[in-house]
Formats: structure tokens, C-alpha cells, sequence
């Protein structure tokens, strides 16, 4: 039993039940544990979703996920870390993205879960293109996202 | 040699996914990103446009950078439009 980090980027889908399973396995000294998870929406901007693909830059991507996860951990005390971030085709939904962290308080694994989520969303090469109703189209990355990690700054 | 990739909706719009090109460039040595880009931006309107300043985002050697990022052979650089995971 002993904390870990764990980040995987996957085609496959992931059991929540199992991560969090694994990350309340790894010590006995952490209170808390918050769990996110990113989910494929049915509508965006009035438009009709029915799926969505995600492409990503495979040699950038693990790496800057790490760094993320680095600078999360050198702000405040964690105990375990788990990033999981799919990749591919995915329907409406589907699983897109886990974050999970551990820490003996609350407040630090709060902070800390939506730190990484904030960064993930401006830093992290994934692209989002989504098949609607009127066709394909590439997602336009929103300011909101820029703004709100700069916050952390 | 400069390894070049694009991704997303750029990489469409230029109908490139990677291409590679000498570190001289009519005599004169691609020592920057900028210089990349506009080297770049000289094959046509469409690569004008999508890869001017503040519309692509560039990575060398896999780490985000800017457009005074100095280049070496050998080094592997990416542009992108802003990213959308999550």
C-alpha cells in the first residue's frame, strides 16, 4: 500500500469504480479523495451532438499531463494521483476524462482536482472535432477556460 | 533537417499532417519559430492565414513555446490550434 500517480492516455473507456477502488487502496493516512469525471454532452452551442473525436498529439501529451500533475503536487500536500484522458471516437456520454487525487484534507484535494482540470483544458494537446446534426465540426477553444486557469496563476 | 507537424482543425485546412524541411532556406538559416512561420506562410494564402501569429500555437520538441524560440536541427516543431480537451 503506498501512494502512486498514474496517468494513461486511452482509447479504451475506464471503470470509475475501479480507479477510485485503487486510489482509496493506496493509504490509510489520506481523509479525503475527490473524484471528477468529463462527460460527452448531447448539445453544444444549440446544436445537436451524437458524437464526438478526440485527437491529441501522442509524444506531447503524457508529458505535459505529467507536468500538470507535477505542479499540482508541488502546491499542495497529495497523497495519490489519477489522470486518465481518452482518446478516439466517443459517443454521447461516453466517458472523456478522469482526474482522482487523494490528500488528508479536503481543501487541498478540492483545489488541487480542479487545478488540473483548468490546466488539462488549456495546456494539454487534445483537439475535440463533433459530429452534429449540420455535419463535422472542430471545437473552438472557449476564453472561460483561459481565464479560469489563469486564476491559478 | 526540421520536422514539421500540424494538428486539428489546421492540419485539415493545410491538407498536411507533416512535412520536413532543410534548416537553410534560400541561404539563410530557419533559426526561430518565427522565422519557421513565415517561411511557412509563403506557401500560399491558406498556409498564410492559418499559421499568422495568434492563430496557431507552437511546440518544439514537444513543449509549448513561443514564436522566439530558438531552432536546431533535428528538432521537431508542432502547430496547433488552441487545445480543447477535457
Amino acid at each position: 500500500m503506498s501512494h502512486f500517480t498514474q496517468i494513461s492516455v486511452q482509447s479504451e473507456d475506464f471503470d470509475f469504480a475501479h480507479e477510485y477502488q485503487k486510489l482509496r487502496d493506496s493509504n490509510n493516512s489520506d481523509g479525503a479523495l475527490v473524484a471528477f469525471v468529463g462527460l460527452v454532452r448531447d448539445m453544444n452551442l444549440q446544436k445537436s451532438v451524437s458524437g464526438l473525436f478526440l485527437e491529441h498529439y501522442p509524444a506531447m501529451t503524457e508529458k505535459v499531463l505529467y507536468n500538470i500533475v507535477q505542479s499540482a503536487k508541488a502546491k499542495w500536500q497529495l497523497g495519490s494521483v489519477s489522470l486518465i484522458h481518452r482518446v478516439g471516437q466517443l459517443k454521447v456520454s461516453d466517458q472523456i476524462v478522469f482526474v482522482g487525487v487523494t490528500s488528508q484534507h479536503r481543501q487541498s484535494a478540492y483545489h488541487a482536482n480542479e487545478f488540473i482540470m483548468d490546466y488539462l483544458k488549456t495546456q494539454a494537446p487534445f483537439w475535440k472535432k463533433e459530429t452534429t446534426s449540420d455535419g463535422d465540426n472542430w471545437i473552438e477553444a472557449k476564453t472561460s477556460d483561459l481565464e479560469k486557469s489563469k486564476d491559478w496563476s | 533537417m526540421l520536422k514539421i507537424l500540424f494538428f486539428g482543425q489546421l492540419k485539415e485546412v493545410v491538407k498536411t499532417e507533416c512535412l520536413e524541411i532543410e534548416l537553410i532556406q534560400s541561404g539563410k538559416q530557419v533559426n526561430t519559430v518565427a522565422m519557421l512561420r513565415s517561411v511557412l506562410q509563403a506557401k500560399g494564402d491558406i498556409w498564410n492565414e492559418c499559421l499568422a501569429y495568434g492563430k496557431a500555437l507552437v511546440a518544439v520538441n514537444q513543449e509549448m513555446t513561443s514564436d522566439d524560440s530558438v531552432l536546431n536541427d533535428a528538432d521537431e516543431i508542432a502547430f496547433f490550434p488552441p487545445v480543447t480537451g477535457g
